[in-house]
């Protein structure tokens, strides 16, 4: 069982042909599928194998990987090579509302909605630049963990911990909102059940070995959905004769899109309105004119792009690497593995939409006569659950842009039925929406279980407790927050994008200042960076209660943007405070500078 | 390591910081607010400021972050507080 010992030399240099195997694996399953599909099994039957299939090989590394030793539970023993921290992280990184959501709000929203694109990939230089080497070689398990120790004081650790879990808790709801969706279609079962059923592949993964079960997961994870995401591109990239790399000649496609939108009328509004839906209205590639649109670009990009270098289950993702160098490069291969997904979505929401609109593909719809598009067995399949509607409008029988229904969630898992791919793509994607969702959910419910067992109990209520049940207290608390995320999921309280949107903002009101300045001002102290965290979550929270209860938005800053104001409010308070009160001392001053060093020990030391 | 070098060395550090932020401003923001005078434009059959957004700016961050790994490494070894190989 050497090889499956997780730890150590022998298993970081297999990483390689493990995961390579595990990648010839998955492909060989992928053509079997495809080979019972020509041999005439149901669709139905083709999505629940995948969904199985994924599923059953996570948790079977979950179940290898548990542990109980603090160090592997927590960091998984710092010995996550930078390539596979990359991918680990990537995965953590892509939840369900950026594989399922992204392409689908470019496909509608056009231009304005790549400001998340900008903004998802943009914050890593922030991570690199300002946090991820320096909470390495901090040496800390949690990012409470930091705070705690460069602040002294078990209040500012304590605020460090709420403001995690509000922004933590809010994101996981999402995530188990769209496992339990996924689930619901795939499995053919109701929502409420979906949920929970999510939730079981999820904690299967975790709890038994926290950070390391979840880090080889989440690798296993990021394989499957990156497949998933770019297969069907290319796909359809060649059938549609833009050749083999899609990413780089979808250009003309766009240009083709552009030329189209004129003649076919888009941007006239439906005269009918079917709830939950909308008609494409936007124009693909043209910016809104004026400062206005700019600045709402602008700052929700901003907002994106420091709650990134903000949410807590991130940055623990760089604390398992063996070296502080380690954890520079690593945040580098995050970012490029994140890239080949991001810089692809635009391309999938392209294709997807020429091959409905261009009148010169076998595939479109707008334009043609309406009952040969009821006739079609997507249309017919997606509309018995409200997620496309056809409404003849002007009553001339033929399908107008403006009389075509859709939700934009549904782009990237209907795409391949679009385009008319066999339906073993469509069961690839479903797999790699819920890879997506479970390991983002897997490393939020992990962030907050550690933050409340490592910081919260073992910290600040129990000192002197056991290795032993300082883990068991993190794997009770696991289920418990699970339990609390799979009911508040299952009230469908928000949309996935939303609540996904305000984590950001909670992070980046309570921790960005915080974690920043604890590095690069060390005039930074304690009742500085309390305030920091007390004013800015409470002045972002009140802003964006004030503004879902009526208030006219500042700026248009809407309650997407509610971070702007909160970190503002933490920047202000957190200066002004620290100026007013007296310098840090001597001690604190040298753990800073010995924190700017890589060499060296680690600040704190675990036992 | 004498008293002196660790200023330099953080000094270092902080200019090559301040550098990429600067690159990351340009592109993160200033080409997003240009972008319906950039979409006049055409790169290779997109118009620019579409281009930016959906991949000119991703490329630019993900050749950044190397890069960045690469100057700040060469930094650490010039003061010898690069960690052990």
């Amino acid at each position: 069982m050497a090889l499956f010992s997780f730890e150590g030399k022998s298993f970081v240099d297999n990483l390689p042909k493990i995961y390579g195997i595990y990648t010839g694996g998955f492909l060989a399953f992928f053509a079997l599928m495809a080979w019972f599909e020509t041999l005439g099994m149901s669709a139905d039957m083709i999505g629940v194998l995948f969904l199985m299939f994924t599923i059953v090989i996570y948790a079977f590394i979950g179940v290898l990987s548990r542990t109980m030793a603090a160090d592997a539970y927590y960091v998984a023993g710092r010995s996550v090579p930078p390539v596979f921290n990359g991918m680990a992280t990537a995965a953590d990184w892509m939840s369900g509302a950026s594989f399922v959501a992204l392409a689908g709000g470019v496909f509608m929203g056009g231009h304005g909605y790549m400001a998340f694109i900008v903004g998802w990939t943009g914050g890593y230089v922030l991570v690199a630049t300002l946090m991820a080497p320096y909470l390495r070689k901090f040496g800390c398990y949690t990012v409470p963990d930091f705070i705690g120790t460069r602040y002294g004081g078990k209040l500012a650790r304590f605020c460090a911990i709420v403001v995690l879990v509000v922004a933590s808790f809010t994101y996981v709801t999402a995530q188990i909102n769209a496992t339990g969706t996924i689930a619901a279609r795939a499995l053919g079962i109701p929502f409420e059940f979906g949920v929970w059923f999510g939730l079981a592949g999820i904690l299967v993964c975790s709890m038994l070995g926290g950070m390391r079960a979840v880090t080889w997961t989440q690798v296993a994870q990021y394989i499957v959905l990156i497949i998933a995401y770019l297969l069907p591109v290319f796909w359809m990239s060649i059938v549609q004769g833009f050749g083999p790399v899609p990413q780089f000649a979808y250009g003309d496609a766009v240009a083709r899109i552009m030329e189209l939108e004129p003649m076919l009328g888009v941007g006239t509004k439906a005269t009918e309105s079917v709830a939950g839906l909308g008609v494409l209205t936007t124009l693909h590639a043209t910016p809104a004119e004026g400062a206005l649109a700019a600045w709402k670009f602008v700052t929700l990009t901003a907002c994106m792009m420091i709650g990134t270098a903000s949410l807590p289950h991130i940055l623990m993702r760089y604390f398992t690497t063996p070296s502080v160098r380690a954890a520079r490069n690593s945040v580098a291969w995050s970012l490029f593995f994140i890239f080949l997904l991001y810089f692809t979505a635009p391309a999938l929401a392209t294709f997807s939409k020429l091959q409905l609109l261009d009148p010169n593909l076998p595939t479109a719809i707008i334009g043609q006569s309406i009952d040969k598009v009821m006739a079609l067995d997507w249309v017919n399949k997606w509309s018995a659950i409200d997620m496309l509607a056809i409404r003849d409008s002007n009553g001339d029988g033929m399908l107008q842009i403006n009389e075509f229904f859709l939700r934009a969630d549904i782009i990237v898992l209907a795409t391949p039925e679009f385009a008319g791919l066999p339906y073993v793509i469509s069961g690839l994607v479903a797999a790699g929406g819920m890879a997506a969702a479970m390991s983002t959910a897997d490393g939020l419910l992990l962030a907050i279980a550690n933050a409340l067992s490592h910081d919260l109990y073992y910290k600040i209520i129990d000192p002197k407790a056991e290795t032993k049940k300082r883990l068991l207290t993190a794997r009770i608390l696991l289920l418990v927050i699970g339990a609390l995320g799979a009911f508040v999921a299952s009230l469908k309280l928000t949309g996935i994008l939303g609540a996904v949107a305000w984590a950001f903002c909670f992070a980046m009101s309570g921790l960005f200042f915080p974690l920043v300045l604890g590095v690069w001002w060390k005039r930074a102290n304690r009742p500085g960076a309390i305030a920091g965290m007390v004013i800015g979550l409470a002045s972002g929270w009140g802003y964006l209660i004030a503004v879902r209860s009526g208030m006219d938005p500042w700026l248009g800053l809407d309650h997407l943007r509610f971070g702007i104001v909160g970190a503002v409010a933490s920047l202000v308070s957190m200066v002004v405070v620290s100026l007013l009160t007296p310098e840090p001392d001597e001690e604190i001053q040298r753990m800073v500078d010995e924190v700017r060093i890589p060499r060296g020990d680690t600040i704190v030391s675990h036992h | 390591m004498t008293a002196d070098d660790r200023v330099a060395h953080w000094h270092r550090t902080r200019t090559l910081m301040i550098t990429h932020l600067c690159v990351w401003f340009v592109f993160a923001y200033g080409v997003h607010w240009f972008a319906p005078a950039l979409n006049n434009i055409s790169f290779v059959g997109w118009p620019l400021g579409y281009y930016f957004a959906a991949q000119g700016s991703l490329i630019v961050f993900v050749v950044q972050l190397f890069l960045f790994t690469k100057q700040q490494d060469a930094i650490d070894r010039e003061f010898g507080v690069a960690e052990d190989d």
